[in-house]
């Protein structure tokens, strides 16, 4: 019955989530098992670009479940992002150890740096992996719970509040960007060694950081399909299309759009988290309004509102972001400007939508 | 925005160094009878003046400080041996290098009563041991600069190096040499040297042995401002007078006086002195002077508040017209803001010669330039999709990557520096702790012309009428005959060239980058929001109350804290206000 409901009703969905199957185990076993000599060998850069991609799907995947079903832009949602990849970032950071370059047992580099004395109390209980991973989920919940109970409170919608997450982001990397935030300043946090005692340099960890990415966007995928096709759901796409006739049937608009966005924010935090130990480095600038906003294309272009679409367009562009920033990366801001502006005049529906129609196209004839 | 922060930045390190140059003097009493540095012309001559003891020994090398120190004032080389006979300029200055320092010293006199103009300079170079007499038949006299050397008589520049000697001064000389020229300055026929060789005097502590001079030229001054500083110079000197009695006097005229020596000399009283009625009056005078100090200083945080305000409302108010009045979310407005400062660049670059009008050559130029882009824009991309904001957000921020990454492929991606015409640059200086910098003030009025520019053409022009009644109901003013497309683009247009203009004014303040509009952006939507959506007036008072606010919070809490706190503060007026300050009257449960 489950199955039914979130997988089998999905054609599209189905197929994604094949190919993430089969992704999940075909790579791992390519790098691990084939000799680096043969063709079919899967190179560790490649395992650990796709694992990053896997944590922008996620991304991806989050956005979409507001922006797609609820119809809440959200601008910001890179915070959520950043704040869980700094909550790891600080665990990683305190199993540094003696191994930083003063070799401060409790305090990393740049507090060392900074002349400080003692930890600030923030960064209390970080060295703790289960902590850490509860404070990945709990941050971005918790700002998100805040923000989004003043923001829907008050009835902000529609541009507003796109301007405002904006801001929001905005607020935070200038705050973040501060060395006296205790957070590393402009260059973030960094020169990682271990994560749960395994080496973050390590071929196997990386596939490790792999599969767990991978599980986190299958379980993430389940989990925003789950709640799309509850009656939860039902009524959040009710909300989007028609907020005041909801309203007006008795429903609570507010809490059910505060609570899809806690829940989109925790899975921003996660897939933060995941990105963090792949790519070894988190600094204010994943706070950039920029960052936020350019997640929101690769919702559009994949196609919102349905969340395979979203997957789809995070590797999609993120692809060609790869491609375009080695081979011309002065064109690569022209395509993205192009992108934007495209796909919200030509495909509404996204990359997703194009395919449905062709599809339906054929049928027809 | 760095850029005009300069003048006071310079400003506080006069002070600073003024402060602590007047340091060593401070524990002194100028009245005593002068030490003596050593000579650093190390001439023959220097014999004399060796019958004074040499109490403090200079390395030559520290010469400046030297001409500072009011040790090296006494009233025994005010003494003027007999006055040389009457030769015309000319031949004085030629006689300079030769004869002892006493000759040279009567020689100066005869100068200084000749009244030529070149007086002044001629006395000024010898004073600093700029006066250097070339090797040659006949010898020329030259005037050492930096790099030149300048013919003392004709004014002719010598750009090949000449073999000189420098004319040689002593202490007592350069004493005579300084009352000479404050005397000759002081009865410049124009104010603004009277005033600076006051001030000079006033600043340098150097003022004691002309007591008599100024006193004299206070009884026939006429001018308000010199009256004032000769007064508080007076003053200053009285401060360290033996008598309670005219310390007490002097306290009471340097109450208003709000140079930083004046307060730190008052400073020094309030502490020091013997007399414990002057004392108390010294410390009440410090409190008044506070409290003038405390207001100018409002003062200037307001006007720096409204500066930064007026910025902001140049920036915000096109977004006002194509947000506000239209609907559209343009995220490619600090794009526009852009091109409008590149326009200023590109018409400097092509007028090098007339540096003096190519700004205000620019705004009209940027208006058009910026507002064509809008309205291709508008007609290429926006039109489509109206009623869908989110999507129209979208696709103007992927306009805006295009336009930055064009320019950024075009020009650079590196800053551009447009310079500032004369008319611009410069400040007003109200008093010593206030003065207005003529571009943030001159930015300021300007931003609220075009301000009423906007409101005049919205409100009293035909397509004013229009703009309005499409904006209100579009079907309505259809069916009336209004060509709603063509009114679009044409506002759209508007609220772009505005952002031309904007990026005029930027461009004097600020260097001309491909980010530079991307740094406004944020802030423009906050000041619509705070505002309030379509209505211009909201757009006035958001700007200049967020300016304010944050040149307020600034002092307090640094630059970046400030506008989080802003940005924190806008979000949770939001809440109370979800419709901003001014919001439009209507009863639609949905807009």
């Amino acid at each position: 019955m489950l199955a039914r409901r979130l997988l089998l009703s999905d054609r599209g969905g189905m197929i994604v989530l094949a190919l993430l199957l089969l992704m999940t185990i075909l790579v791992p076993v390519l790098n691990l098992m084939v000799p680096p000599e043969s063709p079919w060998h899967v190179s560790t850069y490649l395992v650990t670009l796709l694992g990053k991609f896997l944590t922008y799907a996620l991304l991806a995947l989050a956005v979409d479940l507001i922006w797609g079903y609820a119809g809440i832009l959200s601008l910001g949602h890179g915070a959520f992002f950043a704040l869980g990849g700094y909550a790891m970032g600080m665990y990683l950071m305190r199993q540094i150890g003696t191994r930083g370059v003063y070799g401060h047992p409790e305090l990393p580099d740049f507090m060392v740096f900074l002349n400080w004395d003692s930890l600030p109390w923030y960064w209390w209980g970080f060295d703790m992996f289960w902590f850490a991973m509860l404070m990945v989920v709990l941050v971005p919940g918790l700002l998100a719970l805040v923000f989004g109970w003043l923001a829907f409170r008050s009835r902000v919608t529609g541009v507003y509040f796109a301007i405002i997450t904006q801001a929001l982001t905005f607020a935070l990397m200038l705050a973040f960007f501060r060395n006296e935030m205790g957070f590393g300043g402009n260059n973030g946090l960094t020169d990682f060694k271990d994560i749960l005692g395994f080496s973050i340099q390590a071929r196997e960890t990386r596939v490790g950081l792999f599969v767990a990415s991978a599980i986190a966007l299958i379980l993430g995928y389940l989990a925003c399909r789950y709640i799309v096709t509850s009656r939860f759901g039902r009524v959040v796409v009710a909300i989007r299309d028609a907020e005041n006739r909801v309203r007006f049937s008795g429903y609570r608009v507010e809490s059910y759009k505060l609570w899809l966005f806690v829940f989109s924010a925790m899975l921003a935090g996660i897939a933060g988290a995941l990105y963090v130990p792949q790519v070894g480095i988190i600094n204010p600038g994943e706070f950039s309004p920029l960052s936020s906003i350019e997640l929101v294309v690769w919702v559009a272009t994949g196609g919102r509102g349905t969340l395979y679409g979203a997957v789809t367009g995070a590797f999609v562009v993120n692809y060609a972001k790869t491609w375009f920033t080695t081979a011309y990366p002065e064109l690569w801001l022209f395509a993205l400007g192009a992108l934007f502006v495209l796909v919200t005049l030509l495909l509404p529906r996204g990359l997703v939508g194009l395919i449905r129609r062709r599809r339906r196209e054929e049928d027809d004839s | 925005m760095t850029h005009p922060h300069h003048p006071r930045l310079a400003r506080w390190l006069c002070t600073l160094i003024l402060i602590l140059g007047a340091g060593p003097v401070a524990s002194a009493d100028p009245l005593q009878p002068a030490g003596l540095e050593s000579d650093e012309a190390r001439t023959p001559a220097v014999l004399d003046s060796a019958a004074a003891p040499a109490t403090l020994t200079l390395v030559p090398g520290e010469q400046d400080a030297a001409a500072a120190d009011p040790h090296s004032l006494t009233p025994e080389t005010l003494a003027v041996s007999e006055p040389a006979p009457v030769l015309d300029f000319a031949a004085l200055v030629a006689r300079l290098p030769e004869g002892s320092f006493r000759e040279r010293a009567a020689i100066a006199v005869s100068i200084a009563e000749t009244g030529d103009p070149r007086a002044v300079e001629v006395l000024g170079a010898l004073l600093e041991g700029q006066l250097e007499v070339s090797r040659e038949t006949p010898p020329r006299i030259l005037i050492r600069t930096a790099d030149t050397q300048v013919d003392a008589l004709s004014g002719e520049v010598w750009s090949e190096s000449v073999q000189t000697a420098r004319v040689p001064v002593n202490s007592p000389l350069r004493g005579q040499l300084r009352a000479l020229i404050a005397r000759l300055n002081l009865s410049h026929p124009e104010t603004r040297v009277r005033l600076d060789a006051v001030d000079r005097l006033m600043t340098s502590g150097s003022a004691a042995p002309l007591v008599d001079l100024l006193g004299a030229r206070l009884l026939v001054e006429e001018d308000a401002a010199v009256r004032e500083a000769i007064q508080v110079t007076l003053a200053m000197v009285d401060l360290q007078a033996g008598d309670a009695q005219q310390r007490l006097g002097a306290i009471a005229v340097l109450r208003g006086a709000l140079a930083p020596e004046v307060r730190a000399a008052v400073t020094r009283v309030a502490e020091i002195d013997p007399d414990e009625q002057v004392r108390a009056a010294a410390g009440e005078a410090l409190d008044s002077i506070q409290r003038r100090l405390q207001w100018y200083g409002f003062l200037e945080n307001l006007f720096f508040g409204l500066s930064l305000g007026s910025v902001l409302l140049l920036a915000a108010v096109g977004l006002a017209i194509t947000f506000g009045v239209m609907g559209v979310i343009n995220m490619a407005h600090g794009e526009l803001i852009m091109i409008g400062a590149y326009t200023t660049w590109l018409i400097q670059l092509a007028l090098p010669q007339h540096l003096e009008y190519s700004v205000l050559i620019a705004i009209p130029a940027a208006f058009m330039v910026a507002g064509l882009v809008g309205i291709a824009i508008e007609r290429g991309v926006i039109r489509f999709l109206y009623g869908r904001p989110l999507e129209t957000l979208l696709a103007t921020f992927g306009i805006s990557l295009i336009l930055q990454q064009a320019v950024r492929s075009l020009f650079s991606p590196l800053n551009r520096a447009v310079a500032s015409p004369d008319w611009l640059s410069g400040s007003l200086q109200i008093n010593p702790v206030l003065s207005i910098t003529y571009g943030r003030l001159y930015i300021l009025v300007f931003s609220l012309m075009v301000f009423v520019a906007l409101l005049i053409v919205l409100k009293r022009t035909d397509l004013g009428l229009k703009v309005r009644a499409v904006s209100q109901n579009r079907a309505m003013a259809r069916a009336l005959g209004v060509r709603a497309g063509w009114v679009d683009a044409l506002t759209f247009g508007l609220g772009a060239g505005i952002a031309g203009v904007a990026g005029v004014a930027l461009s004097q303040l600020t260097n001309v980058g491909p980010n530079l509009g991307q740094s406004y952006i944020i802030d423009s939507f906050m000041v619509v929001v705070f505002g309030g959506v379509g209505n211009l007036w909201g757009t006035l008072v958001g700007a200049m109350g967020l300016g304010v606010l944050n040149k307020f919070m600034e002092p307090y809490l640094g630059a970046v804290l400030a506008k989080i706190l802003v940005l924190i503060f806008i979000i949770l007026f939001i809440q109370k206000r979800p419709r901003g300050l001014f919001p439009q009257k209507g009863r639609a449960a949905e807009t």
